[in-house]
């Protein structure tokens, strides 16, 4: 028997690039995770749905503009209606301090990385709180 | 245990995701569930897709995709690519060129990662196309990069193979891989808006023709465009016409059978293997003939003779 750790990294939102979320996507892999990395403008419902099929034990979002207050809410929302809520969602990206409570506290979001966290810390995080 | 089986049967989508990580991981009860599924398998045509990187697979697989939805037909599609030998990881960036298919619950994608699994990832591969198969996939398009030698085992039980080439630049026809060759069912020439395609076609025409196959397929050569999806239509309905061929003229039971016997060769291989090798290692309840021979007491022959002759016997029955 031998279990990966899988982990959907995905950007959701019209905006810009993906260079933030490619990286991840590296050091995950490089950490010996299998990382299904979906591009960009992904919406909360295709996000979602490529996390069921690829039944990854964690969802990696990438943040850069200001759309993450009811993209969290909306994939908790979607996850539950697919009997789907044991899917952990972490974020990462620039969201200002009292977002991260307010996200954290409502449940919407298990974990969010600021800009600059080291790659080893996410990589840490994910091996603790994935039950393998 | 909830049961995976049965609401997979009942199309729950959650149930086929997990089942197949359970075959990926090697689970323990991999062996009892695939029991069960396997009545209700053998159904849906296996459409192996393989050429090098980035000739376009993915979008390949994507823009048929689209053409078979237009049939209603449901498609499950399978995206292998290689685990990373150092850290065991894998980036698997299949999706990303499928994306407008996720949200379509008559299509299910899943990517895999070749694991190293020594030989095995043509059989967890297998056992993966068995579970969109039950869960009641029409098509199933498996997507490998055509380098090694475990993903060119997994064509060997598509019922339909595309190897997909470039024109220009990489593939000249003296540079394909000749395993690659062989298998192929159908030539795909994709990219056919850059140049060069006139050429290729001609070369892969003139090696068919000057090393022929036998049997009465003559696998064709068609060229497809995923940008302005020229060629898709015709390389469906060629993919179609080639499922019919082999399903009427008896061949396909021929073709079957001879992929079972594969299959269950490698199956046996695999434990007796594993049965020799734990046998011999230290520990190993066949260790101490190794003194044996190296005190000159017992020839190897010999030996094999006597472990065979112990182990026939019901010990060959734990996977
Ligand atoms: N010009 C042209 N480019 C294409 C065509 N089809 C795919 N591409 C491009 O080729 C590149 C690779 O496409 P993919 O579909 O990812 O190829 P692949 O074979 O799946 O790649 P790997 O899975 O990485 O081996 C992308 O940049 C595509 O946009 C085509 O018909 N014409
Ligand atoms: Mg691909």
């Amino acid at each position: 028997m031998s279990r990966k750790i899988r982990v959907l990294v995905a950007k959701p939102g019209l905006d810009g690039h993906d260079r933030g979320a490619r990286v991840i996507a590296r050091g995950l892999r490089d950490a010996g995770m299998e990382v299904i990395y979906t591009g960009l403008h992904q919406t909360p419902e295709q996000v979602v749905e490529a996390a069921i099929q690829e039944d990854v034990d964690v969802i990696g979002l990438s943040i850069l503009s200001g759309a993450h207050m009811t993209l969290f809410p909306r994939i908790c929302e979607l996850l539950k209606e697919n009997n789907a809520e044991d899917i952990m969602v972490v974020g990462g990206g620039t969201i200002p301090e009292d977002e991260i409570k307010a996200l954290k506290e409502g449940g919407w979001a298990k974990e969010l990385f600021t800009p600059g966290t080291p790659l080893e810390k996410i990589v840490e995080w994910i091996q603790e709180n994935v039950r393998v | 245990m909830k049961d995976y089986v049965e609401k997979l049967l009942s199309g729950d989508r959650r149930s086929a995701a997990r089942l197949i990580t359970l075959i990926e991981n090697d689970a323990p009860e991999k062996q009892a569930l695939l029991h069960r599924l396997y009545p209700h398998t053998g159904r849906a045509h296996v459409v192996g897709v393989t050429g090098s990187p980035g000739a376009g697979k993915s979008s390949l697989v994507d823009a048929l995709t689209g053409q078979i939805r237009n049939e209603g037909l449901k498609v499950g599609i399978i995206a292998v690519d290689p685990t990373s030998p150092f850290s065991g990881g894998a980036l698997l960036g299949d999706r990303i060129r499928m994306q407008e298919h996720t949200t379509d619950r008559g299509v299910f994608i899943r990517s895999m990662g070749t694991r190293g699994c020594l030989g095995g990832l043509a059989q967890a591969t297998r056992d993966a196309v068995k579970v969109l198969d039950a869960y009641g996939c029409d098509v199933i398009l498996v997507e490998t990069v055509g380098v090694g030698q475990s993903e060119l085992d997994i064509m060997h039980h598509a019922d339909t193979t595309l190897v997909v080439l470039n024109p220009g630049a990489g593939d000249h026809i003296q540079t394909i891989k000749a395993g690659i060759m062989e298998i192929a069912d159908i030539f795909v020439i994709n990219k056919a808006d850059l140049d060069g395609v006139e050429k290729l076609v001609r070369d892969i025409r003139a090696m068919l023709d000057s090393s022929p196959r036998a049997g009465d397929w003559r696998p064709p050569v068609l060229t497809t465009s995923t940008l302005d999806g020229r060629g898709i239509p015709e390389l469906w309905a060629t993919i179609k016409t080639h499922r019919e061929k082999i399903f009427n003229n008896g061949t396909r039971s021929a073709v079957k059978r001879k992929r079972i016997q594969r299959e269950l060769t490698e199956i046996l291989q695999r434990r007796i293997n594993r049965l020799i090798t734990q046998g011999l290692d230290a520990g190993g309840r066949f260790e101490p003939v190794l003194e044996e021979i190296l005190a000159r007491r017992m020839d190897p022959y010999r030996a094999a003779d006597e472990i065979i002759k112990q182990s026939w016997k019901g010990e060959l029955s734990d996977e």
